[in-house]
């Protein structure tokens, strides 16, 4: 579970992100985060990884107070998590397997799990036939779909995704949500950063819309509802 | 159990290989990081060498050399005899041996018979004096107890050979600074050049270990590769400078051994100083890789 509580953050130039902001998401949803440039979107983010710490109020991300965390239970937060850029961040000289067997190493999981994880992840994600592929010999939506298989493989309890698709054209972000919500269908907390408003429509979820640094909406249906803000 | 054991050992030739990696990666700064290390373990070697020699001297020189006290000619030999507890009071005075004129005199006359032909009976050991034979703890204290000696009421001249001591104390001593001093700045350098090698590395890698931490890696996890690109580094730098080191030795101490001029030098043989050396090239070595990658590696950990 997710809980931001009054939460200000105002950086060392002067800019405050986030003025006093109040969002619970709880375990199994599926919300997209919206809002203009500058509303906020990236600082939840940062928040929510342990990059930045809250100049003010509680943050509380799968069982971890990011208020006060120690500087070594972060790595254990981040493993809690998956985490999805725009721009795929994959190491290009690794294949989509290798990219994936990086990820799994890095935590420590066994050659038995490693063996057992990766295979079912990409039929899950449809790059079985993909593996030995090196990401610029695949397509954009193809290389999004790499970066989703490394953020589930090794199980996180919630994906974060942040723009996943705005280097993709109509169609291939169409697919990409498509299988982030059935990601989340099965069992994963999914929350999406995103400013694509029709794209948004097309899902009947719940949407929080920030402006400025608070919520203005949060509301189950359409991009731009104003409800119980 | 055997699990977790299991997954420690892929760790490990995780992290060789990585680290193996990344010091091929970067060839040319590695080459310079290595050559620089070899190079300071070298100068280091050298010098410690030359001072461990110069030791060796020395304490060749105490075993050996004594000094001469002559008794004043109006002392009769049991008068001479009893002047011995007062020398051996004199602090760095480690034996006495006293030698009558008569001993002195057949002592003469053996080494040079050709003297003792000469002087037949026109010349005896009433022409010599009692003398004390002194050996001393420290060399280097050698002119002030030859004139704590020079002191003793009875005692009429000392024979002491200070520059040749004075000289290769110098000799010990200079060879001690240059050593420290450049050990430091080698040493400095040395951490220098591959805490900027290991720094490209990470500069170059520094998606992939935005990765690493995004994905749950903890810091230790990302710093042992590096850690083992510089304590390769290191080793090997170690390895060839140890190499070097006693081909070098076998060379100049070859030189010194067939030349007369330094006949009085004591050379200590490479057998009796190899493991030391290659104790402290591996020891200097690793200090200097890990020392340079861990703080290459800090600033990138802070993510």
């Amino acid at each position: 579970m997710i809980r931001l509580t009054d939460v200000i953050k105002e950086y060392s130039n002067g800019t405050r992100a986030l003025n006093g902001l109040d969002l619970e998401i709880k375990d199994g949803e599926f919300v997209f985060l919206v809002g203009p440039s500058g509303s906020g979107k990236s600082t939840i983010i940062k928040l929510l990884t342990g990059e930045v710490v809250p100049t003010e109020g509680r943050v509380m991300v799968n069982g971890f107070s990011l208020t006060n965390i120690a500087e070594w239970q972060i790595p254990y937060m981040r493993r809690t998590l998956g985490v999805i850029f725009q721009d795929f961040r994959l190491i290009e000289n690794k294949t989509v397997y290798d990219n994936m067997l990086f990820a799994m190493r890095v935590v420590g999981a066994t050659p038995k799990e490693i063996k057992k994880r990766i295979p079912y992840v990409l039929r899950l994600v449809g790059l079985e036939t993909k593996q030995s592929r090196l990401p610029n010999e695949l397509s954009g939506g193809e290389q999004q779909r790499v970066a989703i298989a490394r953020a589930l493989v090794n199980n996180p309890s919630t994906i974060i995704a942040d723009e996943p698709t705005g280097n993709l054209d109509p169609a291939r972000s169409l697919e990409i949500m498509t299988l982030l919500k059935r990601i989340n269908e099965l069992g994963t907390t999914v929350l999406v950063v995103t400013h694509e408003r029709d794209l948004v429509n097309r899902f009947d979820e719940r949407v929080v819309m920030l402006d400025r640094g608070r919520v203005i909406s949060d509301a189950v249906g359409k991009y731009g509802v104003k409800a119980n803000a | 159990m055997r699990e977790k054991n299991k997954n420690k050992n892929h760790d490990f030739i995780y992290f060789i290989t990585e680290g193996i990696s990344n010091m091929f990666t970067h060839g040319f700064m590695s080459f310079a990081a290595i050559g620089i290390t070899v190079a300071c373990l070298l100068i280091m070697g050298t010098f410690s060498l030359v001072a461990v020699n110069a030791d060796a001297t020395l304490s060749k020189l105490e075993d050996e050399n004594q000094v001469l006290a002559f008794v004043e000619e109006s002392l009769t030999t049991a008068q001479a005899r009893a002047l011995r507890d007062d020398i051996l009071a004199v602090p760095n005075v480690a034996g006495v041996e006293f030698i009558s004129r008569d001993q002195a005199w057949e002592d003469y006359i053996a080494d040079f018979p050709e003297i003792g032909e000469l002087a037949g009976d026109e010349m005896d050991s009433s022409t010599l004096r009692d003398r004390y034979a002194i050996y001393m703890d420290d060399l280097s204290q050698m002119a002030d107890t030859a004139e704590a000696i020079r002191q003793i009421p009875g005692i009429a001249r000392v024979n002491a050979y200070e520059e040749l001591s004075d000289g290769f104390i110098t000799l010990r001593n200079i060879a001690t600074i240059i050593s420290v001093t450049l050990i430091a700045i080698l040493f400095l350098v040395s951490v220098f050049i591959i805490a900027n090698t290991i720094k490209l590395t990470t500069f170059d890698r520094r998606e992939e270990i935005a990765i690493m931490k995004m994905v749950g890696a903890t810091n230790g996890f990302i710093r042992w590769p590096f850690v083992y690109e510089g304590l390769l580094m290191g080793l090997l730098s170690a390895l060839i400078a140890f190499f070097l080191q006693w081909g070098l030795y076998h060379l100049v101490t070859s030189g010194i051994s067939t030349n007369d001029l330094f006949s009085i030098i004591q050379i200590v043989p490479f057998s009796s100083l190899w493991g030391a050396v290659a104790l402290v090239f591996a020891g200097a070595g690793i200090f200097i890789g890990v020392g340079g990658s861990l703080s290459a590696i800090r600033q990138f950990l802070k993510v």
